[in-house]
């Protein structure tokens, strides 16, 4: 159990989207301690997506407040009122959360040790010498270090994906995003990806893992969210959600995965 | 009949001022009309719908103006308005106008053929303006579009020689100078043409090592 007293490392308050007409997401309250491990789940369409993106402000949400680390991000609370963070200060928060997307998004224009150390180098800007021994250490541990020179054109789409959570590890992030990660990919490739983040997730990253693979979230997830049409159906520790899901409609999803 | 070798000799500082009008010229307005149709994106990209329709057809109509007609105009019929160019000032002015409307609608397009995943994936990684245009939007832009880039290039000095009419000395200019002075048509336009096809393959050179340089980057390449 973590340590009730300790700050959040990302924190939504009756966080809300709207698209048009839709509703996306509405009232969804979430806590995430350093250091734990939760998996969104639902059907497609119930704003799992959504729900990730605005945490780092992709989309930015309708109602609500997001914190990271105890500080609320996206407004600005000044003299003269509440404003809009404008890119600058958006990017400085963007790069304290990585995400891992479910086509990659690699750079095709850059290496796989290109891709890694670019954000680092360009947006933080900290000493290239220093960013590429970490990203040599990263390749390494994604296990895609004889790699490192090769352009994503080359690589495998598990491989790929391996190099986007060294990209987004690169950061330093406080917070990593995944947004279906393994979705993608063929099904032969699917565990060497989620292997890595089994790792990671062992290794004490704090991750918010949207996803369908039930297995992993099983073993890896501290926690699990469940989500439809927008709203949290149930929220629960692993165990409880597969051993003993307390709704009719987490029932209902879990055994269409269980056939 | 002889080939005068002589008055090709004797004129070369004439043609070498020629081609050099001709590079500048078309360099300088290839370089400004890159800029000004970048500038261009804004509108023809914009959310809205009326915006992008009257920009759009801005840069349909320029496209649609021959050279020849669009020089008349700018030298000979703007004065009718108020508007007088000298010769240089003219078709530096032709050049990028006419050029202008090309790049718009290339970078338009090639802008448009980009995944948005990656300018996405760019923006959570803290990139915005032109940090983001630098590093992750123009280099693909470059590496998709250089070979059609180079083609439009090699479009504008072939089309450049109509400044001639206007007597601006450039290449054509020079050629047509010459073969009238000395009655060499053969070989002063003969001269004239080995210059632009040397020019042309000039660029060709430049365009094939760029898509080699690119080539490294995708599947299929050797």
């Amino acid at each position: 159990m973590p340590d009730s007293k300790a700050v959040p490392a990302v924190e939504l308050r009756g966080v809300g989207k709207r698209f048009g007409d839709h509703e996306a997401l509405s009232k969804i309250d979430l806590r995430v301690m350093p250091g734990e491990t939760v998996c969104v789940l639902g059907p497609s369409g119930s704003g799992k997506s959504t729900l990730l993106r605005c945490i780092n402000w992709l989309e930015p949400p309708d109602w609500g407040a997001v914190f990271l680390s105890g500080v609320r991000i996206g407004v600005v609370s000044g003299p003269e009122g509440k404003r809009p963070m404008n890119d600058r200060e958006l990017a400085a928060v963007r790069t304290r959360i990585g995400m891992v997307f479910q086509h990659f998004n690699l750079w095709p224009h850059m290496t796989a040790l290109g891709n890694v150390i670019e954000s680092p180098i360009h947006v933080q800007r900290r000493p290239r010498a220093e960013v590429v021994e970490e990203a040599d250490h990263l390749l390494e541990k994604v296990g895609l270090a004889d790699k490192r020179d090769v352009y994503p054109a080359f690589l495998s789409g598990g491989q790929i994906q391996r190099v986007a959570i060294a990209r987004a590890l690169a950061m330093r992030p406080d917070l990593l995003l995944f947004d279906e990660p393994t979705s993608a990919l063929d099904p032969e490739l699917v565990g060497e990806v989620l292997s890595v983040m089994k790792d990671l997730a062992h290794d004490g990253m704090t991750m918010i893992v949207v996803t369908h693979e039930m297995h992993f979230a099983r073993e890896a997830a501290s926690r699990v969210l469940f989500l439809d049409k927008g709203r949290v159906v149930e929220e629960a520790t692993a165990e409880e959600f597969f051993e003993r899901p307390a709704t009719g409609r987490s029932r209902q999803f879990l055994e269409r995965y269980n056939r | 009949m002889t080939f005068r070798v002589d008055v090709i000799v004797k004129e070369a500082p004439q043609f070498a001022a020629g081609l050099g009008n001709t590079i500048w010229l078309c360099g300088v307005s290839m370089a400004l009309s890159l800029m000004l149709g970048a500038l261009f994106l804004v509108p023809l990209t914009s959310q809205k719908p009326n915006v992008r329709r009257v920009a759009q057809a801005a840069v349909d109509a320029g496209r649609c103006i021959p050279f020849l007609l669009l020089t008349y105009l700018v030298y000979f019929g703007l004065p009718s308005a108020g508007v007088v160019l000298d010769k240089w000032t003219a078709a530096l002015a032709t050049l990028v106008l006419y050029n202008t409307a090309y790049m718009a609608e290339i970078l338009r397009a090639g802008w448009a053929s980009l995944p948005a995943g990656q300018t996405q994936a760019a923006r959570a990684f803290g990139y915005s303006g032109f940090l983001l245009l630098r590093r992750i939007i123009l280099p693909q832009l470059v590496i998709a579009l250089g070979p059609v880039i180079g083609n439009q290039l090699i479009q504008l000095i072939k089309d450049s020689a109509f400044l001639s009419v206007i007597t601006l000395p450039e290449l054509t200019f020079a050629a047509n100078e010459v073969q009238s002075y000395y009655f060499v048509p053969f070989e002063s336009f003969l001269v004239a043409t080995l210059l632009y096809w040397a020019l042309c393959a000039g660029i060709e050179w430049l365009v094939r090592r760029t898509e080699r340089w690119a080539s490294r980057m995708r599947r299929g390449h050797a």
